[in-house]
């Protein structure tokens, strides 16, 4: 497990698009909060796009947040995915 | 005699104003109207309750009205199209009374009837003279044509004329004549002109909007009615404007001399006159200032009533002599039945305007709408509100691919046979899930909030409250 | 038939998501100049999703990757190769070396991720003065070489030229490249035009080139797209043309006629090789005769 120690965030608010903001948090989990336009149609395949992504690291103490714009779940994987990677950029 | 009233308040006192009544007003000075806001504002300072509101569209300004929800001066709205936070308020449930929806051409044909009876209609009149001949074309707050405001001005039982350009004795070109009028009134300003013309109106630069008019004009071209004698409408938005532009292109190159072309008129629907696309616009309502400078210079420029446009128990109606028209959607459904009223969640923010006018209209009604807009599939298994119904629907034309009404099967063979991308709508719906994936339903609140009226005076759908 | 190639930047959702649907022959995902520095590990993440996901493709999906003289170059094929984009398109070519230390890291890759050695082509983008001298090394480099593309913003400030409209400053290394593509075998496709309103040049521009031979055209607007694709496909004329020759030829072939004219006008073996070629464009799936 590694544990989120810095700030990082991918992506944009632009049509189509997601920012995803990562900040590390005192516990062992990974949150998700989530906001989103189409929220009430997509709120649940969007959580399940992070989740996933997320278990591909083995990351532990971050809140993820995800400002989505309608974006597909491939973009919003890949929004995640490179968060997580500049979080996790330098440390060990 | 002295029409000249000193302000809003007076001159409904004088019209005899009461509780109950009904109450109208027209839409051209569009999202730079300060009008309604100015009257309701009087209303409730005379404290004057439980109105019914009739006014021909309703905009984002208007939202200092729902105040007038809250304390009941206005109880009931009936309206061709009502956007913005007024829309979102109706939605929530703000206003006492069920909304009531008409298309633009079923309004006109209200009234006259008496199924609507205005006690008084408030005109905004960026020109007029002390006797109430008035009209859109001059002034600071120009907005062109007139068209929705002459049914109101004929039929309701007192008339008010507010104006921000009193001018002399007689005005001449006049839209509405002083014999309809009883009361002037002269304020500060109307409106914003910002709001209520574009000082241009652009073309979208979306690659997919782009594609989607290159693809509805290919309909045109392949439908067989793009010869001599042509007549259309597009609408001023996204995809319809540029469809025009292509439309153009092709008109000049294959020298075609159209008959008329109806709106909602843009610049470039002027150039397209101007260019000799076209013999005749009908102009209902000005877009731009193209449009206001043409309307006002060009005699083959008309100003049309709401009626003549697409009244369905007048004589007869430019509607139905069109050949195309380019319509947009929120939603459309696989029976083809579209939804211009509210958004996907099913908060009103919109309506038909003319939209099922002229879809019932016209010889072939093409909707263009992206297959999918922030995530969302603009095709569905049931739309959240029926605002045009399947059956006058022909084409649904997106950038991934043309669906064809199955009722009109020669129509589908011509267009596959030039080549177009033609799809069971069913199959477009599944392109678009296979990207987005399948939406999950929305929840809808259980209480009636608007009904939409269908032009031959049925319920055609009912709109829920929104539960956020 | 390859007569389009339109450039989407690489990390833009929204451009990417429409990509496939403006009539482009070949789609360019680009991560080098359309991706600001701080964003190359994001766009190649998200190019990677967006190929991944794509169901089915219709295009010749083409990646261009940053320059071998960046930091960037592996890093974006190891992400991109595993999902099998059709080919790479590599920056800055100078010759034949630079090129096929790009395909050698490909086949590594290509060999770690399970996929046939060779699979990933290569349209190298040549826009040095360097790369214009080396073009048929470039263009006969390796086995992965699909076709050569020019890119004259960059090469006109190599040159030190005026870049103007006509294009006669580049003329020199059109025909260089087009000499060099058809003698090694590959397609040659044409810098873009830059102005994206001027449809009239354009035009112009577009015929100059196909006169030219080349086999199409970058383009860098979506407005320009089926501009490209019309006047880079054969006319109706050159296609009648094109079967009245093979139809000619096939009688007589039953007829056991070795000599054979049409018009009054010879057939020889160059003008079938370009009916056959007119006729394949016109008719990929080889529907007319």
């Amino acid at each position: 497990m590694i544990k989120i120690s810095q700030n990082a965030f991918a992506g944009t608010l632009e049509s189509s698009d997601c920012l995803v903001t990562i900040t590390p948090n005192e516990s062992n989990e990974v949150n998700f909060e989530i906001n989103s336009v189409v929220f009430k149609q997509y709120g649940n395949s969007i959580l399940k796009a992070a989740q996933n992504t997320v278990k591909k690291f083995d990351i532990s103490g971050a809140d993820i947040k995800i400002q989505d714009m309608g974006a597909f779940d491939c973009v919003i994987e890949a929004r995640v995915e490179t968060a997580i990677k500049r979080a996790l950029k330098g440390a060990k | 005699m002295n029409k000249i009233v000193k302000n809003i308040k007076e001159a409904l006192n004088l019209c005899g104003i009461k509780d109950g009544m009904t109450i109208s007003f027209h839409h051209h000075l569009r999202n730079g109207d300060n009008v309604i806001n100015m009257t309701v504002n009087a209303l409730q300072e005379l404290g004057i309750k439980n109105l019914n509101l009739c006014a021909s569209s309703l905009f984002q300004v208007h939202s200092p009205i729902i105040s007038a929800f809250d304390d009941e001066t206005i109880t009931t709205v009936e309206s061709g199209y009502i956007g913005g936070d007024v829309g979102v308020a109706i939605s929530n449930g703000k206003l006492k009374n069920k909304a009531v929806f008409r298309s633009h051409g079923h309004r006109p044909s209200d009234i006259k009837s008496g199924k609507i009876h205005i006690d008084v209609a408030v005109i905004a009149a960026p020109t007029s003279d002390d006797m109430g001949n008035c009209s859109g074309k001059f002034g600071k707050s120009a907005c062109g044509s007139l068209g929705y405001a002459m049914a109101d001005a004929q039929y309701a039982d007192k008339v008010i004329v507010v104006t921000d350009n009193l001018v002399s004795y007689p005005l001449c070109d006049f839209s509405i004549p002083e014999t309809q009028v009883d009361y002037v009134v002269c304020v500060d300003s109307i409106g914003d002109p910002e709001g209520i013309v574009s000082s241009t109106t652009k073309i979208t630069r979306d690659p997919a909007g782009l594609r989607i008019a290159k693809f509805a004009v290919d309909c045109i071209k392949n439908s067989g009615l793009l010869k001599n004698g042509f007549s259309f409408q597009t609408g001023a938005g996204g995809a319809s404007l540029a469809a025009a532009m292509y439309l153009k292109e092709i008109m000049l190159k294959e020298n075609i001399k159209g008959s008329f072309c109806m709106g909602g008129i843009t610049g470039y629907i002027v150039d397209m006159l101007e260019a000799g696309c076209f013999e005749t616009l009908f102009d209902v309502q000005c877009f731009d200032l193209r449009a206001v400078e043409s309307l006002k210079n060009n005699p083959r420029h008309k100003e049309v009533s709401a009626e003549h446009y697409a009244s369905p128990t007048s004589k007869s109606c430019i509607a139905d002599k069109l050949d195309v028209v380019i319509l947009g959607a929120t939603e459309i459904d696989t029976d083809f039945n579209v939804n211009v009223h509210t958004n996907s969640q099913g908060i009103i923010m919109g309506g038909s305007g003319g939209h099922s006018d002229v879809a019932a209209g016209s010889k072939l009604s093409i909707i263009v709408a992206p297959l999918i807009r922030a995530r969302l599939p603009v095709i569905v298994d049931r739309v959240n509100c029926i605002s045009t119904p399947g059956k006058t629907v022909d084409i649904l034309v997106t950038q991934r691919g043309i669906a064809v009404n199955p009722a009109k099967k020669d129509l589908a063979e011509r267009l596959k046979a030039s080549g177009l991308p033609v799809f069971d709508i069913e199959a477009l719906k599944n392109i678009a899930e296979d990207f987005s994936g399948k939406p999950e339903p929305v929840e809808r609140g259980n209480k009636i909030i608007a009904e939409v009226l269908y032009r031959d005076g049925t319920v055609i759908d009912e709109i829920m409250n929104y539960c956020g | 038939m390859i007569r389009s190639l339109m450039f989407l930047p690489g990390n833009t959702p929204n451009m990417l998501i429409n990509g496939d649907t403006l009539g482009a022959d070949a789609l360019i995902l680009d991560l080098e100049d359309a991706v600001s520095p701080s964003e190359k590990d994001s766009a190649r993440v998200l190019v990677r999703n967006y190929l991944k996901n794509l169901k089915a493709r219709k295009q010749f999906f083409i990646v261009r990757i940053n320059s071998t003289d960046t930091d960037y170059w592996q890093d974006d094929l190891s992400e991109i190769i595993p999902v099998k984009p059709d080919c790479v398109m590599p920056t800055k070519v100078n010759g034949d070396k630079m090129l096929n230390k790009i395909s050698d890291f490909i086949s590594s890759l290509e060999k770690k991720f399970d996929i046939p050695e060779g699979t990933t082509k290569l349209l190298p983008l040549i826009e040095t003065a360097e790369g214009v001298e080396n073009a048929f090394n470039i263009a006969s480099a390796n086995n992965r070489i699909f076709g050569i593309a020019l890119g004259a913003e960059d090469l006109s400030a190599d040159l030190r030229c005026r870049r103007t409209k006509e294009g006669s400053e580049i003329l020199y290394a059109r025909t260089r490249l087009i000499c060099a593509g058809r003698a090694a075998g590959v397609e040659i496709f044409d810098t873009p035009f830059t102005d994206v309103n001027d449809i009239e040049g354009l035009c112009k521009d577009i015929n100059f080139a196909r006169g030219l031979g080349f086999s199409g055209k970058l383009v860098i607007s979506p407005r320009h797209i089926d501009y490209v694709n019309e006047l880079f496909s054969p006319t109706e004329q050159e296609i009648n043309y094109a079967v009245e020759v093979l139809e000619c030829i096939k009688e007589a072939e039953k007829l056991g006629k070795g000599a054979v004219s049409l018009h009054g006008k010879m057939i020889d073996a160059p003008i079938v090789a370009r009916a056959k070629q007119v006729y394949e464009a016109a008719y990929p799936s080889g529907t007319r005769l």
